[in-house]
C-alpha cells in the first residue's frame, strides 16, 4: 500500500514503499538512490560478526537442548538485523536490547557467558551494563524503550553525543510504552533510534493481528519523526540505514523509527512448537533469504573474502563455541546468600531474613558433612 | 551542564523561622535539593509553568530553567520509564504523579524496573530517584483522586515508601529521599498539604526509616502514618479527657518499617490500634498488626486492632466522611480493648 504524502511538508517522514536493500539474496548489489554500500572493510567486519553470531546462536540452541540453559530465544535468521544495527553504533552508544538480541550483545563485545547468565539461571542479568553500554536484556515488552529515551535525553543534558539504540519486536510495538517512548523521544528530540525487528510473529501471533498499519515504520509519522524500512536480512542495508539514523540522532536532529523486515527461523523459544501456527513452506522460503549466505556470496564475488579469511573466521567461531561449552558446561556456582545483597543499597534492611537463610544453610552444610 | 561526577554542595543559609504549609515545605525541599546537587531534576505533568496542580513545584522552572524542571507529555509510564533511563545516566530524577490513581499506568515501570534494577543487575545499576505521589482523600475529590495506594508499593521489594505527616518531615524526608541511593515512593497526604508549621530551613528531622512518638502515653499505642496522624492525635487528646493515656506513633516510613520503635511502645502499653485510611484488607495496616502480634504477643492485653477505610472503592465526596477513620471510630475501638 502506498500512502499519499500529506501536504504539510511531512512527506519525508513516511517510509519508502519497499524496504531498503543493497545486496539481494543471491549476493548481487542492488544500488539505492539514498544509501551507499558500506565499505569493503565494514562488510568484512560484518561478515565476521555474522559468522561468530550464528555460531554462538547454534551453540546456545544446542546447550538448551542439553539442559544447560533454562530457555533460549534464538536469533536464527535475524543475525543481519542485530549485527548490522550494532555495527552502525559507536561503542559508547547505548543498546537497549530484548531477550531476543543475544547476537547483538555478542557483537557489541559482551562476554557470551554474561549474555547467557539470565537464561542459565544463575542471576537475572550477567554483565555490567556500564562496561559495554548495554542495558539489561528486557523481557517486559517495550518497557526498555522508555529507558533508552531517558538515557539519551540525559546524555544530551550532559553535553554528550551518545545515542541510544532501542531494540524491539514487531509484537511489542502494540504495547503502550513503545508509543509513549516514540512520543517522548520526538518531543524531547532525544537521540534515540528505535529498531524494530519484524520477524513476522509474536510467539504464535502473526503481524496482521497486531497492526493494520501499512507498515510498522508508518507509525513514526504520527509522532512527527521519520520512519524507515530496511531488508533486515541484508546486513549492508541495515548498516547503512541505521548509521544514517544514528548520525542524525547524534547531530541533534532527533529520533528515527526503523523497521527491519526479517524472519524468525526457529520457534519463539525451545519451549515453543511453531508447527501449530505456521507453514513449513514459509520457513523454507525465508531460508532462501539467508542473511549470512548473501554477504558470503557478495564478498567472495568481489574477492574480498578469501578462503583463508573465511577459514580464519570459522576457526574463531569454533573457539567461541568451544569456550561456551567449557564455561557453560560447568555447573554455575551460586551463593543463595546473595539473594539479599542487591535488593537495597543498605543490606542491613534485610538482615533478619538473611540470617534465617544463613541458619538454614548452616544446618544443610552440617548435614552434608 | 557537562559533568555530574560529584555533588556540588552549596552551603545552605539558615533562614528565619517562617510559616510553611506542607506543600510549601515540599517546594522548599525541592528547591534546596536542586540548588545543592545539579543532578537533581524534576519533571511530570504541569510541573513547569503551572507549578503542579498542588503548586509543589512552584517557581522551580523559573529558578532552575527548563532543563531542570520540565513538563512531559501526558503519560505516566513514560515519565517513570524516562526517569529510569536518566537515573542510569547519572541524574537523580524526582517525578510527580499528578494524583494517586494516575500513577497506575506507571505500575509496570515501577514494579518491573524501578524496584528491581539494582537486583537484576547484581548491584551494578542503582536507581536513585523519587516518585512523588499526592495520595489519599479527605479533600472532597471525585473518583480516582483519593486512592490510598501505599500497599501496592509497600508490597514490592526494592522500593522504599515514605509518607510525611508534618511540614518539617515533608521537608526533611524529601531531602533525604532525593539523597537516597535507591528509589523512593514519596506519598504526600493531600489533605495535609495546607497544614502549617513554623520552620527554620534547612532542617533535618529523624532519619528516613525511623518512626517517631508524636505523643507519649502509657495505656495504648495508636499507630498511624500520613493522613491519619492528626486523627490519631485528636483521638489521643479526647481519650485523655476520659482518663486514658494514649501514645501516638507516626510511622513516617512504611518501608523500611521501624519495628524497634513500634514494638518498644506496644510492649510498654500492652495495647495497639493501627489507624489508616486505606481499605483494611491485605493492607499496610494488616502488616503492622501482624508484626506487632508476632513480636509483642506476650505483652498484649488485647487483640491488636485496626481502624481503616472500608473494603470499598473510595466513596464519592458527599459520603467520604463515612469511610474515613474518624476520631469517634478510633475512640470506639480503643474502648473495646478489654480494659
Ligand atoms: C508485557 C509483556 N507481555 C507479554 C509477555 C510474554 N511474551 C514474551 S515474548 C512475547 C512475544 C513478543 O513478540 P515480539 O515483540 O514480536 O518479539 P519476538 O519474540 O518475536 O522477538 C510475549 C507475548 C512479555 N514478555 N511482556
Amino acid at each position: 500500500m502506498v500512502l499519499h504524502a500529506p501536504e504539510t511538508g511531512h512527506s519525508t517522514l513516511l517510509p519508502s514503499a519497499e524496504p531498503v536493500q543493497l545486496i539481494d539474496e543471491h549476493g548481487a548489489v542492488t544500488p539505492h538512490a539514498d544509501y551507499d554500500l558500506p565499505s569493503e572493510a565494514e562488510l568484512l567486519a560484518a561478515y565476521r560478526a555474522l559468522v561468530l553470531g550464528r555460531r554462538f546462536d547454534r551453540q546456545a540452541t544446542t546447550m538448551v537442548k542439553q539442559g544447560r540453559l533454562a530457555v533460549y530465544p534464538s536469533s536464527n535468521g535475524q543475525e543481519a538485523s542485530q549485527v548490522g544495527a550494532v555495527l552502525a553504533t559507536r561503542n559508547d552508544d547505548w543498546l537497549f536490547p530484548t531477550y531476543r538480541d543475544c547476537v547483538a550483545l555478542v557483537t557489541r563485545g559482551v562476554d557470551p557467558v554474561g549474555v547467557l547468565t539470565l537464561l542459565r539461571g544463575d542471576w537475572h542479568s550477567g554483565y555490567d551494563p556500564y562496561e559495554q553500554h548495554v542495558a539489561p536484556q528486557c523481557t517486559p515488552l517495550a518497557t526498555q524503550s522508555l529507558h533508552g529515551v531517558g538515557l539519551a535525553h540525559a546524555a544530551r543534558l550532559k553535553g554528550e553525543d551518545t545515542v541510544a539504540l532501542v531494540f524491539i519486536g514487531d509484537g511489542a510495538t502494540s504495547e503502550g510504552d513503545f508509543h509513549e517512548a516514540l512520543n517522548f523521544a520526538a518531543v524531547f528530540k532525544a537521540p534515540v533510534v528505535f529498531f524494530v525487528q519484524n520477524n513476522g510473529f509474536a510467539i504464535s501471533v502473526p503481524l496482521d493481528k497486531q497492526s493494520v498499519a501499512p507498515s510498522l515504520a508508518h507509525k513514526a509519522i504520527g509522532y512527527g519523526i521519520p520512519g524507515k524500512r530496511v531488508d533486515g536480512n541484508d546486513v549492508a542495508a541495515v548498516i547503512s540505514v541505521v548509521s544514517a539514523a544514528v548520525e542524525r540522532a547524534r547531530a541533534g536532529e532527533g529520533p528515527t523509527l526503523i523497521e527491519a523486515h526479517t524472519y524468525r527461523i526457529d520457534a519463539h523459544t525451545n519451549a515453543d512448537d511453531a508447527t501449530r501456527y505456521r507453514d513449513a513452506h514459509d520457513v523454507e522460503a525465508w531460508r532462501g533469504k539467508d542473511p549470512v549466505s548473501r554477504i558470503d556470496a557478495y564478498l567472495r564475488g568481489t574477492g574480498a573474502l578469501t578462503e583463508e579469511l573465511a577459514a580464519g573466521y570459522a576457526a574463531e567461531a569454533e573457539a567461541v563455541a568451544e569456550d561456551l561449552r567449557r564455561r557453560l558446561g560447568a555447573d554455575p556456582v551460586t551463593d543463595p546468600r546473595e539473594l539479599f545483597h542487591h535488593v537495597y543499597a543498605d543490606r542491613e534492611r534485610l538482615a533478619d531474613q538473611a540470617r534465617l537463610l544463613d541458619e538454614e544453610l548452616a544446618l544443610e552444610e552440617g548435614a552434608g558433612q | 551542564m557537562t559533568t555530574l561526577e560529584s555533588r556540588v554542595d552549596i552551603p545552605e543559609i539558615p533562614q528565619q523561622a517562617t510559616t510553611y504549609t506542607m506543600a510549601q515545605a515540599l517546594t522548599a525541599a525541592l528547591r534546596d535539593a536542586m540548588a545543592a546537587d545539579e543532578r537533581v531534576l524534576m519533571f511530570g505533568e504541569d510541573v513547569g509553568a503551572l507549578g503542579g496542580v498542588f503548586r509543589v513545584t512552584d517557581g522551580l522552572t523559573r529558578t532552575f530553567g527548563e532543563n531542570r524542571c520540565f513538563d512531559t507529555p501526558l503519560a505516566e509510564a513514560g515519565i517513570v520509564g524516562m526517569a529510569v533511563g536518566m537515573a542510569m545516566n547519572g541524574f537523580r530524577p524526582v517525578v510527580e504523579m499528578q494524583f494517586d490513581a494516575f500513577a497506575y499506568p506507571a505500575l509496570e515501570q515501577i514494579i518491573s524496573h524501578v524496584a528491581k534494577m539494582r537486583n537484576r543487575t547484581r548491584g551494578r545499576v542503582g536507581l536513585p530517584m523519587v516518585i512523588r505521589v499526592p495520595y489519599a482523600g479527605g479533600i472532597g475529590g471525585v473518583e480516582h483522586h483519593c486512592d490510598s495506594s501505599e500497599a501496592y508499593f509497600a508490597h514490592t521489594a526494592g522500593l522504599t515508601v515514605v509518607s510525611p505527616a508534618t511540614p518539617a518531615d515533608a521537608y526533611s524526608l524529601l531531602r533525604e529521599s532525593i539523597e537516597y541511593p535507591d528509589p523512593v515512593i514519596f506519598l504526600e497526604p493531600k489533605r495535609l498539604y495546607w497544614n502549617k508549621a513554623e520552620l527554620q530551613l534547612p532542617l533535618r528531622t529523624e532519619p528516613l526509616g525511623r518512626a517517631v512518638i508524636r505523643r507519649p502515653g502509657t495505656d495504648v499505642t495508636l499507630i498511624a502514618y500520613g493522613p491519619t496522624v492528626p486523627h490519631a492525635l485528636d483521638a489521643a487528646a479526647a481519650a485523655e479527657q476520659e482518663g486514658r493515656s494514649v501514645e501516638v506513633i507516626d510511622l513516617r516510613s512504611l518501608v523500611p518499617f521501624d519495628d524497634a520503635t513500634v514494638t518498644a511502645s506496644v510492649r510498654r502499653t500492652g495495647r495497639a490500634v493501627v489507624v489508616a485510611e486505606a481499605a483494611g484488607f491485605a493492607s499496610v495496616a494488616s502488616e503492622v498488626v501482624a508484626r506487632v502480634t508476632e513480636q509483642c504477643f506476650h505483652s498484649l492485653e488485647a487483640p491488636v486492632r485496626r481502624v481503616t477505610g472500608f473494603d470499598i472503592p473510595y466513596p464519592p465526596p458527599k459520603s467520604e466522611h463515612h469511610h474515613l477513620p474518624s476520631v469517634d471510630r478510633i475512640l470506639d475501638v480503643v474502648e473495646e480493648l478489654q480494659w
